[in-house]
């Protein structure tokens, strides 16, 4: 029998109504507004850009309205958009070396060159919820000024300093410059993944996902403890090459975090042992992410690395599979919409079995209780 | 102002080709970091009279940011950013182009009519050191926040040695 799906509409609307009022809430409380969101839950906007992979402050803010705050949809309404727009160009590699650093730490080098610049951070607050900021609103002095700013470019604690002795692998090189990049928004992925692909997939993953991953590493589902080399948090200037200009131009700038590990090393007895690398690099100021990000990037290079597979976050293709959420929660989510027809087979191979089971038990009983007769058969 | 020397040597030429994209690349990037309010105030006042027409009308796209592993090694695409491009000719054909980060399709039209009229005879040179030194400033004023929450460290010694 087929069951017509109808009548939904009115109800699909008026639904939508209800939604629009109780986005806006109480009428008596102001409305928020998207400068007000772009400004003050920065971290959600920045959070909303990564993983919605466009960097667009006011359509984060914007997503993050439309979707009452519920960040994982305001990254699916920034997937979406994301595809209405033409795509201009690929940027150079940004410059994360020259970076404006706004934070800047290493948890293996005290003394580094630069120094460990904190930065606005939540770390060494006490998570005391501070009611001032509910009762008085906010109203802060300016934050204080150092006679001279902070260093232009700031020394790499992998590349320039541990490097140096050679303690440290290489990024693989040469780099092939020619080589194609790939770019899972327009090829589908295969498996095994190039690290291009699987540093694509991170940087837009889901934020929980990828942290219980780098968290599982720690615990010893991979074998691969890290140390964090160097944060750093800043702008980086974007340049592309148009084709009509022939010369790189400089485009604005962008927010980044960026975090590099330092991992247990690797040698042999005819090699000299050195440390391994991680790599995490997300928009806008997002430790937590990047971090995480650089355990699995590490975990996932086992196989480059010879190391037998132990845990999930090693699996580069459980994790790629699973690490987007705009994909996991249109799976996950899509089963509480109407699967009438699917259901109503189940029941009837239910119904049938049960029926056939009933009968089976029935004659069974029968025969039982006449165990005489079937004795004699 | 003064006038160039004659090249003397064959590199001459390509120098002063590199020279004048340096000089375009520095104000097609100060431009691209200036809003909207700011470039259409100044072109009324001071240039509201040049003619001039769309070669491109102002188009909101994006561009694929790309990065490198662990900075220096294998190129990954990072995420996408919204752009806006524009292209504009004066009367005398000169072209002036922009992309700038964002989706202010006025702020692009800006700033590629800024772009034609230096291209043509630097007319909005000082506009451009005044906002170049606006960002610089303001950039310093960041990075000197930054730098008071750099670290001291210093040991206290505990105990006593014998």
């Amino acid at each position: 029998m087929y069951v017509a799906v109808k009548g939904g509409e009115r109800a699909i609307n008026n639904a939508h109504r209800l939604l629009a009022e109780q986005r806006r809430g109480d009428k008596d409380v102001s409305e928020i507004q998207t400068d007000q969101i772009e400004q003050q839950l920065s971290l959600s906007v920045t959070r909303v850009m990564a993983e919605g992979s466009l960097y667009d402050r006011d359509l984060a803010a914007l997503a993050i309205k439309q979707a009452r705050g519920d960040l994982i949809e305001a990254i699916f309404l920034m997937r979406a958009y994301r595809t209405t727009l033409p795509r201009f160009a690929f940027s150079n590699p940004t410059k994360t070396a020259e970076m404006d650093v706004s934070r800047r730490i290493s948890a293996t080098f005290k003394d580094l060159p630069g120094g460990q610049i904190l930065g606005p951070t939540f770390d060494y607050t006490h998570r005391l919820l501070d009611f001032t900021l509910m009762a008085n609103g906010e109203n802060p002095a300016d934050a204080p000024s150092a006679e001279n700013p902070v260093d232009d470019h700031m020394p790499r604690v992998l590349d320039d300093i541990l490097n140096y002795e050679g303690l440290i692998q290489d990024e693989p090189t040469p780099v092939d410059e020619d080589a194609p990049v790939a770019d899972l928004t327009r090829e589908p992925v295969k498996f095994p993944a190039g690290r291009d692909l699987r540093l694509q997939n991170l940087s837009r993953g889901d934020e929980g996902f990828i942290l219980a991953l780098g968290y599982s590493t720690q615990r010893g589902y991979a074998n691969s403890h890290a140390f964090v080399g160097e944060i750093r948090y800043g702008t980086v200037s974007v340049e592309i090459e148009p084709e009509e200009l022939g010369f790189p131009i400089d485009i604005g700038d962008i927010e980044l975090t960026e975090c590099e590990t330092v991992n247990k090393f690797k040698g042999s007895k005819t090699k000299l042992p050195q440390f391994t690398r991680g790599y995490g690099l997300v928009f806008g100021q997002n430790e937590r992410k990047s971090i995480s990000m650089a355990l699995v990037d590490r975990a996932m290079r086992a196989d480059e690395m010879g190391e037998q597979i132990m845990g999930p976050a090693q699996d580069s293709e459980f994790v790629m599979e699973h690490s987007d959420n705009v994909q996991s929660t249109g799976f996950v989510e899509h089963i509480k919409l109407p699967h009438y027809v699917d259901f109503q087979g189940e029941l009837e191979l239910v119904r049938r079995m049960r029926t056939e089971v009933e009968a089976r038990l029935a004659k069974a009983e029968a025969d039982n209780s006449n165990p005489q007769t079937e004795a004699a058969e | 102002m003064t006038a160039k020397a004659a090249p003397t040597k064959a590199t001459d030429h390509l120098r002063t080709d590199d020279d004048a994209i340096a000089a375009r690349q520095r104000w097609m990037g100060v431009l691209a970091r200036t809003d909207q309010a700011t470039l259409e105030a100044e072109w009324t006042d001071k240039f509201g009279d040049v003619s001039w027409k769309h070669l491109r009308e102002p188009q909101i796209g994006m561009v694929m940011v790309r990065s490198r592993a662990g900075g220096a090694g294998q190129r990954f695409n990072l995420g996408e950013m919204t752009v806006t491009r524009c292209a504009v000719t004066l009367a005398d054909g000169t072209v002036g182009h922009s992309y700038v980060k964002g989706r202010d399709r006025i702020q692009a039209q800006y700033a590629a009519l800024f772009d034609a009229v230096m291209l043509r005879d630097q007319a909005a040179s000082t506009f451009i050191d005044t906002l170049a030194e606006k960002q610089a400033t303001a950039k310093r004023d960041h990075a000197r926040k930054v730098a008071a929450t750099k670290v001291d460290f210093f040991t206290l010694v505990r105990g006593e040695d014998e």
